[in-house]
């Protein structure tokens, strides 16, 4: 029994060693090889550095408007809403939420609007909105920015990202790249 | 076809196509045959032992066995303890995160040795970066530990009378040196590759486009949510784990990490079989698992992508219930992750589980309580192991047989063993359950804080959280406000019950019957690897879930669906 739980504390020492120790290493040495030296990929625009697979929050009219988030993008506290299908007080949000649309885009029908504008992610920081999403708002961006709805069309699908491989997955347009896309326009 | 289907098509066949090589690689790591890796591994190995100052040659018999493995295991709970109410003052914490409570501490020592990872923190907040090494260690050596005392089990199942079954450390040092770290090396790099971060620096500052100012949380998470995977462990990095951008930044990532963390209990299958030299055993086994699977998979997804009859009413247009999801991975490939990994123990998630619809969460409930639908590393054979030897059992009544698996005769001790284990899963979930309802309603303003929606799905978010810690599986409604001493306790004691009572009662089935005398096979033998024998264990696996939890489910998920 004795040399049991000295096998078993030395096994563990070593282990330890190897695992969080010698495995961490490699990884993180392999990780220093790429660009983002294992920091997370990032983008630069106007002197500003933004963290490319994080969401960012847009509520401003200027801007693609990007998805409810529980935690309103705070990256440094990520989660969900953890609301039930069934939840009244969730049901009420998400009607205040469709409500809020339709007074900034007044062109939009209700029935336009997809489900993942108006429900909070996973995460809280999804950086992406269907290309629906995007689409329905055009009208508003156009008439703040003064640029062409054709314009902004266009510019949507240049940015839409496909599937993996064309075939896997859905399509979504990254909010944040849009946006800066945007910017770039004026 | 819709390309979100035809993602889900992709990692199920990948999965299926990779588990066999991989297989036959296992098999041939528990049977002592030659690799191409043995270059590398053999000294590896040998440098292990000789520091642990280890007789790997020493056969054991069962009850060895046993004292080994929770020899070893307390003293990882120990260490664990030592960190996690520690680290605070330690090395490696560049965002100042505090040490853990006690009864937190507790909660996540226990949850993290029995390859749960039931989380009642959050990793941006609630620990430090060697806090998280040292959790990342357990999910090596937790598994490789599941996967061990699998193999004891495979090997009392040969044809011959033996009463020892091979050396503990040996199998556990081999599991973790050989399948878990290269494959956990290849999978870090792939997820690097695609941005998650992989550095010791903490928290960056950021002003967003729209002049906000941001903190990042970061870290080494790319070795951790590959062997959080692989290692069916399922513990995140961050809070909101994979749905976290950072754990899981695109859907090449999804798919990688779902087939990760199939491999390894799906090769298992086929590694039995190699072991065995029973391939059509294997091929049985395959058989009624994947059929479980795609039973609760199939209806989940279709369910997700109808979206919310609610939101529906309010007369937009529903692509999918996309509340705590993600649009990089859509409903369908949420939908499915949300399966595997409830069937598999992992319990990670990339999409928020409370949000799902009712009967989705049904399916997922479903899953941990039948809980050998492929299953945790080596413990999911273990659980179907039960399932087979209830079976010929049965089976063998029914035809008027004696019950004999592979030769060896099922008797009253072995049966005692395993209608023990059988019960204890519902006996902890629905006693938990009752047990933490009743306390509810008895004081609903003091612990208004426990549930994050009213009625029936405030009732389903306890009765997951005792789901999950009983399957070992670790995720769970998050709503649910679990980091107070009441859950950290029950949740604990649950979890260490469920981790060991399910690996001590097999494993002494196994060795009981591989002392007794083998039996040829003969006309009378009820022959075990039939789809008539497969189709037997279903229906018992089904009877038996059906009989303990639809009364607890029907109070939950089935009532909300109902009501909407």
């Amino acid at each position: 029994m004795k040399n049991n739980i000295i096998s078993s504390i030395r096994l563990t020492i070593v282990m330890l060693i190897l695992f969080s120790g010698a495995y961490t290493l490699i990884v993180w040495a392999s990780s220093q090889l790429t660009t983002s030296h294992g920091n997370g990929d990032v983008i630069y625009f106007k002197g500003k550095k933004f963290y490319s697979n994080l969401g960012q929050k847009f509520t401003n009219d200027r801007y693609f408007n990007s998805r409810p988030s529980a935690v309103e993008y705070n990256a440094a506290s990520s989660a969900g809403s953890n609301k039930g299908p069934s939840n009244p007080a969730y049901l009420a949000s998400v009607q205040a939420r469709i409500d809020t649309f339709i007074a900034h885009n007044p062109k939009i029908k209700k029935s336009e609007i997809p489900s993942d504008l108006v429900t909070a992610s996973g995460s809280g920081l999804d950086p992406h909105i269907s290309v629906t999403s995007a689409l329905i708002q055009i009208n508003r961006i156009s008439k703040v920015r003064g640029i062409s709805e054709n314009a902004l069309t266009t510019l949507i699908s240049k940015q839409t990202e496909k599937p993996m491989a064309g075939l896997f997955g859905p399509e979504r347009i990254h909010v944040l790249k849009l946006n800066i896309e945007l910017d770039k326009m004026q | 076809m819709n390309t979100e289907i035809i993602g889900v098509i992709l990692s199920f066949l990948v999965v299926v196509i990779l588990a066999k090589p991989m297989g036959r690689y296992m098999g041939k790591i528990f049977s002592d045959e030659k690799t191409n890796l043995d270059f590398l591994f053999d000294p590896l190995d040998k440098l292990i032992y000789k520091l642990g100052n280890i007789d790997f040659k020493k056969e054991m018999n069962w009850k060895q066995h046993i004292v080994v493995m929770l020899t070893i295991n307390l003293v990882w709970f120990v260490l664990a303890m030592l960190v996690l109410t520690n680290m605070g003052n330690l090395a490696l914490n560049p965002d100042g995160n505090p040490s853990m409570s006690l009864d937190l501490a507790l909660n996540t020592a226990i949850s993290f040795i029995a390859n749960t990872n039931l989380q009642h923190y959050s990793g941006e907040t609630g620990i430090s970066y060697l806090g998280q090494l040292v959790l990342m260690l357990f999910q090596f050596i937790s598994a490789g530990c599941g996967i061990a005392m699998a193999v004891i089990v495979v090997n009392a199942m040969k044809e011959k009378v033996a009463h020892t079954l091979g050396n503990f450390y040996y199998l556990f040092v081999r599991s973790c040196t050989r399948i878990l770290l290269p494959f956990s090396i290849l999978v870090a790099i792939l997820l690097v590759l695609n941005g998650s971060p992989m550095t010791f620096e903490g928290k960056d500052t950021i002003t967003t486009l729209q002049d906000e100012s941001v903190q990042v949380s970061r870290g080494p998470a790319a070795a951790f949510i590959a062997i959080k995977h692989l290692g069916t462990n399922g513990g995140g990095f961050f809070g909101a784990n994979s749905s976290h951008p950072l754990e899981n930044p695109n859907y090449f990532t999804n798919t990688l990490e779902i087939i990760t963390q199939m491999l390894i209990p799906l090769a298992f299958i086929f590694a039995i079989g190699y072991m065995l030299k029973r391939k059509n055993l294997a091929w049985m086994i395959f058989g009624v698992m994947t059929v479980g699977f795609l039973l609760l998979a199939l209806p989940t997804i279709w369910n997700e992508m109808n979206g919310n009859p609610l939101i529906e009413k309010m007369g937009i247009n529903q692509h999918g219930n996309m509340e705590g999801k993600e649009v990089r991975f859509g409903a369908a490939a949420s939908a499915y992750w949300s399966i595997a990994t409830t069937v598999i123990s992992t319990g990670s998630v990339n999409a928020m589980h409370d949000s799902f619809m009712p009967l989705s969460g049904l399916f997922q409930m479903l899953g941990m309580m039948v809980n050998a639908f492929y299953g945790g590393c080596g413990v999911g054979f273990l659980n179907f192991y039960i399932y087979i030897i209830l079976t010929v059992f049965i089976s063998g009544l029914m035809v008027g047989r004696t019950p004999e698996f592979l030769g060896k005769k099922i008797e009253a001790k072995e049966m005692q063993i395993a209608m023990g284990v059988t019960l204890l899963h519902p006996l902890l979930i629905l006693t938990g359950t009752a047990f933490a309802s009743y306390a509810y309603t008895q004081n609903p303003i003091e612990l208004s804080a426990w549930l994050n929606n009213p009625s029936f799905h405030g009732f389903s978010e306890m009765l997951y959280e005792f789901t999950s810690s009983s399957a070992n599986n670790g995720s769970g409604f998050e709503g649910l406000g679990d980091n107070t001493p009441f859950w950290n306790i029950a949740s604990g004691i649950v979890m260490l019950l469920a981790r060991f009572i399910p690996i001590i009662g097999p494993v002494a089935i196994a060795g009981s019957l591989a002392s007794k005398k083998y039996i040829p096979e003969s006309a009378g033998t009820l022959k075990t690897d039939t789809i008539t024998f497969g189709l037997m264990i279903f229906i018992v696996i089904v009877i038996v879930a059906a009989l303990s939890f639809f009364p607890a489910l029907s109070l939950g998920p089935i009532a909300e669906y109902l009501s909407m």
